[in-house]
Parts: structure tokens; sequence; C-alpha cells
């Protein structure tokens, strides 16, 4: 078993979900400002 | 008339398996109706690249020199070259896909992301398989789900198995009907499957339809600068849909461009689907922890939404969070159908649909973050 390159694969699973989900975090946040601030193209009826 | 039978004299049992298995994926293709766009054109492909002398690759001829052959020029040229197959691919791509339902249920990009823990987990098993360090990353790509992004990122890291990586990637998209049930029951109660989940979705103004390819481009590229290829072309496609200006692009993006790029990309597959890279143990082993990889996937995700349970008034399904892998539409439908096995009454397609494009923006945002992170790994 390479125990060296399973090592860096356990940094690299660390560093990449983490940049994963920093990236999936921005963009629900980001979604969810302009759901709330931009106007709905769907005209209530009166 | 030696000429006649000179094919025949050197031909190895290795190339005739090879020619089975190009039957067998047309078979599949044909019969079974398992990505046929892409397993057809491979399978016809891995007949044509094991013929003995075959002109489709490049020759040495004696008293001629070097002859090109069109699989090989069309693997040098659309995959080697750049990767521009399957990034083309990605713009007819996100032409086709709607972020409606995502963009309604934003936290739905969380399932999405976790989905991609088989990846790295599948990397992590590779490297203790004793593979090469980017053979073990190419492998652990297959996890994505994604064919174009698992052959461009082992295009990339010049991995030896290519070819196999991409037969397994395609393959065990077709296979979600019977890997996903199997791994989401191991992980869910039936009591968490039949929790019922009301639509009521927000509305999404034309603004953020418009600016959500461009934010997601520029917040991915950002993070991982090897990305914007990926993410780039994908999020290129979706703003060609959503702009509401180029209709005629859209459509022709989705359908004649699409199929045109799918139809070269899957011969030109094959130009690495010769019998001498093919059969050997490591294709076999790298079956298995494809395997492995849409379960851990699978598994992520739905641990990824039982975690949101903990917090949650408003218990969510967790098997949507399965279906935060990019087999679209396969996944949702493998969820919906789960749903309503569980209770007639229980309609899961939107919200599994808007997981299941999220997990269509994550994979190919974690192909991205690879690329930028394996080179500082290991330099």
């Amino acid at each position: 078993m390479d125990m060296t390159n399973a090592t860096i694969a356990l940094i690299l699973m660390g560093k990449g979900m983490a940049a994963i989900f920093v990236v999936a975090i921005i963009i629900y946040l980001i979604v969810t400002l302009l759901i709330k601030f931009t106007p709905s193209d769907v005209k209530e009826d009166k | 008339m030696d000429f006649l039978i000179q094919g025949i004299t050197i031909i190895t049992w290795q190339q005739v398996v090879m020619w089975g298995i190009g039957g067998l994926l047309i078979y599949l293709a044909i019969a079974k109706d398992l990505e046929p766009a892409l397993l057809l054109p491979m399978g016809f492909g891995a007949i044509l690249v094991n013929i003995p002398l075959s002109g489709v690759l490049n020759q040495t001829l004696a008293g001629i020199g070097d002859v090109n052959g069109i699989i090989d020029w069309l693997f040098q040229v659309g995959i080697e070259a750049a990767e521009v197959l399957p990034l083309l691919l990605f713009i007819g791509i996100g032409a086709m896909i709607d972020f409606g339902p995502l963009l309604a249920n934003p936290k739905l990009f969380l399932f999405g992301a976790a989905a991609q823990f088989g990846i790295f987990a599948t990397i992590f098993f590779a490297s203790l398989l004793g593979f090469d360090f980017k053979d073990a990353v190419s492998i652990g790509i297959i996890g994505a789900a994604d064919g174009p992004t698992s052959l461009l990122v082992s295009q990339v890291l010049k991995s030896n198995y290519i070819g196999t990586i991409a037969v397994v990637a395609y393959s065990y998209m077709a296979l979600v009907p019977i890997i996903q049930p199997i791994a989401i029951k191991l992980v869910t109660t039936k009591k968490e499957r039949c929790i019922k989940m009301p639509y009521n979705p927000k509305s999404v103004s034309h603004t953020t339809r418009v600016l959500f390819p461009i934010i997601v481009s520029i917040i991915a590229g950002l993070v991982a600068p090897a990305s914007v290829a990926l993410v780039g072309f994908l999020m290129f496609g979706n703003l060609i849909r959503e702009c509401g200006v180029l209709r005629s692009l859209s459509e022709t993006a989705q359908k004649e461009f699409a199929n045109i790029i799918t139809l070269v990309l899957g011969i030109t597959i094959s130009a690495t689907m010769r019998a001498e890279s093919m059969i050997n143990i490591q294709t076999l082993m790298i079956m298995g922890l494809g395997l492995l990889a849409f379960v851990f996937d699978t598994m992520a995700g739905v641990l990824m939404a039982k975690f949101f349970n903990l917090f949650l008034k408003e218990k969510i399904n967790p098997m949507i969070g399965g279906a935060g892998i990019s087999a679209f539409p396969m996944s949702a439908r493998v969820v919906q159908k789960m749903g309503i096995a569980e209770d007639k009454h229980n309609f899961l397609l939107m919200h599994a649909i808007g997981t299941n494009v999220s997990g269509q923006i994550a994979s190919v945002i974690a192909g991205g973050v690879i690329l930028s992170l394996v080179p500082t790994l290991i330099k």
C-alpha cells in the first residue's frame, strides 16, 4: 500500500471538499440575496 | 498473396476480447438504451482501433513512412490539444439545463457539494491500491458522474487509463437506476424515505437567471482558477439559454451542436481503447473503484440531508440528497420512483431535480478544484 499517496489523497480530500463547500455557500448566499431583491417576473392578479 | 492473411496472422487474443467489449457496448446501447449516443460510437470505435494494422490509427508503412489515422488525429486535435470536444460539449449541456428548481431552493447547492465526496474517497482508495497519484485522481473523478469532466481531468493529468475511465464513467452513469437505490437504502430508514415535501418554489426573476451563470463562473474561477474552462463553458451555454435573445442559438446548442460533438467525442475516445492498454487487471480495479465512487457520492448526499434534518423544523426527505450527482435526469428520477414506491402520494421530483442540477454544477467545480490542487500537492 502506498501510504505517501494515500496521505496526499487525504489532504486533497480536505482541501477539495472545503473549496467546493466555500463556492457552494457563496453561491447560495448570493442567489438568496438575488431572489430576495430582484423583482419577480410573475405578475400577481389584483 | 501473403498480404491477404497478414491481418489474421498478427491478430492477438486481447484484440479479439476488445471486439467483444465493443460488441457489448453496442448491444447495451441498442438493446438496453444505455447512453446510446456515446456507448454506440465508443463500441464501434473500439472494434475499429483493434483491427490489426487499422487504418484509423497512425501507421508507419514500409517505403511510405508515417501515415496519419483519422481516430488518432481526432484524439490529438479534439482532446489532447486543448480538451476541445469535452469543453464544447459543456456549452450544449449548459444550454440544456434549467437551473430554475435549484434557484428556487438554493440550499440544495449544499447537497450537490456533499455528493462530490465519493470522488475524494475513491482517490484515497485508488492511492492505497498503488495507482500512481495522477491515475488515482483520474479514477476518482469517475465519481463526478459526469463523462466530459472525467475525460477532461484524466486527459489534463495525462492518465494512463483515459479509455477505461471513459467507458467506466459512462457505463455507471447508465447504471444509476440500479446503483443508487441500493446505496440510498443502505443509509435511510423507511420512515425517512416516506417524508413528504411540499413544493412551494420561490419565484425566480429573469435577472437572477441571467446573473447566475456569470456569478458562478466568477466565484468558481476565483476559488479554483483551473475550473474556468469547465465551469465557464457550462455557464456560457446556460447564459445563451437564459438571456432570452438567442433562442435560435440556444436551440442549436442543445440539439444539433451537442449531437455532433457527442457523436465525434464517442468515436474519438475509442482511440484510447486499444487492447494493450485495456486488457489488464487495472481495468477490473477501475471498475470496482468507479462503483465505489458512485456509492460514496450517493451516501454523502443523503447523509448531508440527514444532517440538515437535525436543525430543520420541516424535515427534508434525505433521498433527495442522493440526487446530488451529475447524472441528469436519471438520478432525480430514481429518487422520484423511490419516493412513490414508499408512498404513492410522495412526489419528490422537483426537489430531486434541484439537487440533481446542483450536482451538475458541483461536479464541474470539483473537476476544476482538483485540477487546481493536484499540481500544488505533487510538485
